[in-house]
């Protein structure tokens, strides 16, 4: 399909979101390219569940725009839909159903042909065979996480949008859910946003960092141009730099010397 | 293996958030025992209450069925609501709307999953309840034929009107307005004429009860229980009125998710 190569998978385009008086996204422009990962980073209140609201068709833009594949996704979000998916600790899945009957429930939402199949080897990727047939209520908080990832990749989107996708997890279930992450972009060429506020996370994953503070960009780039260019150690200074603004980036050829 | 289509209309997608409510309720026995519960106690209350008025003032029997059959067919109206906005509610509460709202799903597939719903978690309740009705009172609602059908169709789109209405409130408003689920009916009760006829009520309230679709079937169920007759022109004047009640509950569903996506209520499911 011609658009899966020639569009960016996100482009937001003077996105602007206000709730009364307040701008929670003022006005903000990016884009993100085709199988790329991208950090959507920022301190509470930043914009960034906003921004993402606005980017899976939720949350309607004041004015402005944001297309996903082509698609605007406060006009015609069913165009990108079914290409996409999310993950968040803040949305749950029904308690009370199996993690089984919770997959198959998506998988006919989405229009899976061989849904079984389908739960079989997520369950094999993902190591839920165990609790497959568990209440998603009484399993432990990473297999949540694990089955919430599951469900976020029923449909092999080629756009994943993460909210914290590692947060409450061990270090161990973080890191072997980053791995699998990694692997499914590489395999799928798949676009993924990520918000996160593990910058050790971000620094592993992401190409490309988008800092934003109350619903501005302030900055913007791959994470060790970022870092050289606050001249700091690493991403979680740059951030606390921002979220503080106790400095300022070095110029471009500052940064380089 | 990715989902490479996505068709604007699918039974499959319908079929997907029943068989979600489906595996809800068989996996909670409280719940199917609710949907039985409140409908059995009040069948008995009715059922007795008929009984006494009977032995009373040697009231004719068909003359006090009229309260059985009032108490179906208000439950029939009250329960459909409930089942609609409670199957909603349900994704409310298990903080699940986000998920489904980013799907495929389109909204008029998911009032028609809760439409569905609704009927289904009548029947469990009801027809357990009716079956014993038959057994202890000797009332059998069934035996009502095709006019039940008829009145229970045109209480279905009432009730649907209101339950479309009462979800599009919490999901512009929140959780606040989950109290309107159960409450925002019971302003039919004393207007709608389900235990008395419309002539009953005070001449200038009249014109109101009469621009309910629900009273125009409790006047029909007198009627024929009373009197042994269908009366097609209540139940026409019941179904234009119907069609405006269910459009205005349409129209008022979809303009308040628009008004839950402007104020982001959609992301912060809560109070």
């Amino acid at each position: 399909m011609k658009d899966r190569t020639t569009l960016p998978a996100i482009e937001a385009s003077r996105l602007l979101k206000r709730y009364g008086d307040s701008a929670a996204v003022n006005a903000i422009s990016f884009a993100v390219g085709t199988g790329s990962i991208t950090g959507l980073l920022g301190g509470n209140g930043a914009g960034k569940t906003t921004t993402i609201g606005m980017i899976m068709g939720l949350v309607a833009p004041t004015s402005g725009s944001v297309k996903v594949f082509g698609a605007d996704m406060a006009r015609e979000p069913y165009r990108s839909l079914y290409r996409m998916n999310f993950e968040s600790p803040y949305v749950d899945l029904p308690h009370r159903l199996t993690v089984r009957e919770n997959l198959k429930v998506f998988g006919l939402l989405y229009g899976l042909d061989n849904i079984a199949d389908r739960i079989a080897r997520l369950a094999d990727v993902l190591d839920l065979t165990e609790f497959l047939d568990r209440a998603a209520g009484k399993i432990s908080a990473g297999q949540k996480t694990r089955v919430a990832l599951a469900k976020a990749l029923i449909n092999e989107p080629d756009l994943l949008v993460l909210d914290e996708p590692t947060a409450s997890l061990d270090p161990d279930t973080a890191d072997w859910i980053r791995g699998h992450l990694e692997r499914y972009r590489a395999e799928k060429n798949a676009t993924i946003l990520l918000a996160s506020h593990n910058m050790y996370e971000v620094e592993r994953l992401c190409d490309r960092v988008i800092m934003m503070k109350r619903g501005n960009i302030v900055d913007d780039g791959a994470p060790e141009s970022l870092i050289a260019r606050y001249g700091r150690q690493n991403l979680e200074e740059v951030f606390l730099d921002i979220a503080r603004a106790r400095r300022q980036p070095k110029l471009e050829k500052d940064a380089a010397e | 293996m990715s989902v490479t289509y996505c068709p604007s209309f699918s039974f499959r997608r319908i079929g997907a958030m029943v068989l979600r409510h489906w595996y809800l309720l068989r996996s909670s026995w409280p719940r199917l025992f609710e949907l039985m519960y409140w409908p059995m106690v009040q069948m008995f209350m009715w059922g007795f209450l008929q009984l006494g008025v009977a032995r009373q003032t040697g009231t004719f029997v068909a003359a006090t069925a009229t309260f059985l059959a009032a108490f179906f067919l208000w439950d029939a109206l009250f329960r459909g609501q409930l089942g609609f906005s409670m199957s909603f509610l349900e994704e409310m509460w298990a903080r699940n709307l986000a998920n489904l709202m980013i799907t495929p799903l389109r909204p008029i597939e998911f009032v028609l999953s809760l439409m569905a719903m609704s009927v289904i978690r009548l029947m469990v309740g009801f027809l357990p309840v009716t079956i014993v009705a038959i057994w202890f009172f000797g009332f059998n609602l069934w035996g009502l034929g095709v006019a039940l059908a008829i009145f229970f169709a045109n209480l279905f789109l009432t009730a649907w009107a209101v339950g479309m209405l009462c979800s599009g409130l919490v999901l512009r408003n929140g959780m606040g307005a989950e109290g309107l689920a159960w409450s925002l009916m019971f302003i039919l009760l004393p207007l709608a004429c389900v235990y008395y006829p419309v002539t009953t009520l005070p001449v200038w309230v009249q014109p109101v009860a009469c621009a309910l679709p629900p009273t125009a079937v409790f006047e029909g169920m007198r009627a024929l229980v009373l009197e042994q007759t269908f009366r097609p022109d209540l139940m026409a004047w019941a179904f234009g009125l119907n069609v405006l009640w269910f459009a205005a509950g349409a129209f008022s569903f979809f303009w308040l998710l628009r008004g839950a996506r402007e104020v982001g209520s959609l992301i912060s499911v809560g109070e």
